[in-house]
């Protein structure tokens, strides 16, 4: 039976991971490749870098860090932000990394979706959404860009079940509603994606504590659960949380 | 020195990055010379089964690998596991190497998502020269459509997605033709330790 992933994300900008960091053991605070290794060591199933470098050149950089890390970790290695073409598909495929996150860019230009699949397979092609509760969207959730800040003006829902059809792989649903909270996943939004589409759909936002990925496998389909500041802080290890779920008689990889 | 058949598969960096990690020689070829050279050969692959086989084909290098895996150890890896068997159904029929006995074909698991994708734990089944490699239950990461269809005496370990997928598969005549359904090179230490067991096999002359 198929394992449930636990995948920490890190924020790269310029290099550094942006969320604090406090890892007993490791001096290099705030590298990602030594974090990234840690997680490895921790038992990570996945490790998502998540660039948000605004500059051109900041760019060059990520991909330094995606070819270090694949030389030192030895598991799947995710990178998004920024993506918005075939060419940075293969240009971060050509890095080292396995899969490849596209979000905001893929609502602007659906078609990339289906191009990159085509080019690379879709195994590596997830499709990120930050979405949220919006009256007018036909599910009740909205795709939002900019963090939440804009209304991509399309239903949550509808543009998942697109993006299936289009090739995505896999789909990365971040709840701006439930982001930062720390109250839990937003198991009602996962649940009406899950129900909607036949790839694997990994949860991201508002965990706060271990009982939340417990909660987020038991009560909805979702492959994987992906949480940053919790682990960065080193509040919980990704070992801690195989543990609960373990615990819970969930599949997780030793 | 192990050399990684260069046929343009994505995940061929992948494999010298794992193979360097863990202290062993390799290198890139498609010259058929230097895979006759070579102790060992790993084939790599990830994409659709009939454009790999045409893109060993466009190279020569069919002939050689067939010929090669009879006098020394061979790893074929996701894709390149596939190409080992005698013929696959992806977008219709195309020969493969026929170097172990069987097929490959669409995976069907009831209610299940196909691809398989993720971590899924090995289960012994016939033992093979790599069986000390791993314990059964371990963890290793699969991403794959289509699966083999073969002999249980060829299969050294199944996943179970479904029903009994092959995960680790052997033949050949001297038994030294191994194939992994998985990516060792993706799956943590059980895949490091299982390249290094593949590494250090006798070099058969």
């Amino acid at each position: 039976m198929l394992a449930k992933r636990i995948i920490p994300c890190l924020d790269v900008r310029d290099g550094k991971v942006v969320k604090g960091v406090k890892f007993k053991g490791i001096k290099e605070v705030g590298e990602p490749v030594a974090l990234a290794e840690e997680y490895n060591r921790q038992g990570a199933d996945e490790i998502v870098f998540y660039d948000i470098t605004a500059s051109h050149e900041g760019r060059g950089v990520i991909l330094d860090v995606v070819r270090e890390t694949a030389r030192k970790v030895f598991v799947p290695l995710s990178v998004g932000g920024g993506i918005g073409s075939v060419e940075d598909f293969r240009e971060v495929l050509r890095a080292g990394a396995d899969k490849v996150s596209v979000n905001s860019q893929a609502v602007k230009n659906p078609a990339v979706i289906r191009e990159a699949a085509d080019v690379f397979g879709s195994q590596c092609v997830v499709l990120g959404i930050d979405a949220k509760r919006f009256g007018n969207g036909k599910s009740g959730f909205a795709v939002t860009l900019n963090g939440g800040r804009t209304d991509a003006g399309l239903d949550l829902v509808e543009w998942a079940r697109k993006a299936e059809k289009l090739g995505a792989g896999e789909i990365c649903l971040n709840s701006i509603d439930a982001d930062g909270t720390r109250g839990g996943f937003d198991i009602e939004m996962l649940d009406a994606v899950c129900a909607a589409v036949n790839i694997p759909v990994i949860a991201s936002g508002g965990c706060g504590k271990l009982e939340h990925f417990g909660e987020v496998f038991e009560k909805t389909k979702v492959s994987a659960a992906l949480a940053a500041s919790l682990f960065h802080y080193g509040e919980l290890t990704v070992g801690d949380v195989k543990k609960s779920l373990r615990d819970r008689n969930i599949p997780v990889r030793d | 020195m192990i050399v990684i058949i260069d046929y343009g598969a994505g995940n061929m960096f992948s494999v010298r990055n794992a193979l360097e990690f863990i202290g062993v020689g390799c290198k890139f070829s498609d010259n058929p010379d230097e895979l006759r050279k070579a102790d060992k050969l790993i084939l790599p692959g990830v994409g659709a089964f009939p454009d790999a086989m045409k893109m060993l084909d466009g190279r020569g290098l069919t002939e050689v690998i067939k010929e090669q895996a009879r006098v020394k150890p061979l790893m074929g890896i996701c894709l390149g596991m596939q190409m080992l068997f005698d013929k696959s159904f992806e977008f219709g029929e195309t020969d493969g190497l026929g170097l172990i006995k069987g097929t490959v074909e669409l995976m069907n698991p009831a209610d299940l998502v196909v691809p398989h994708m993720g971590w899924n734990a090995l289960e012994k089944e016939t033992p093979c020269a790599l069986s000390e490699s791993f314990r059964d239950g371990e963890y290793v990461y699969f991403v794959h459509s289509y699966a083999a269809v073969c002999s249980t005496a060829n299969v050294a370990a199944y996943s179970d997605y479904g029903g009994k997928i092959p995960a680790l598969v052997f033949g050949g005549e001297r038994e030294s033709v191994f194939g992994c359904q998985f990516h060792p090179e993706k799956s943590g230490g059980v895949g490091l330790s299982m390249l290094k067991a593949f590494a250090e096999l006798p070099v058969v002359a």
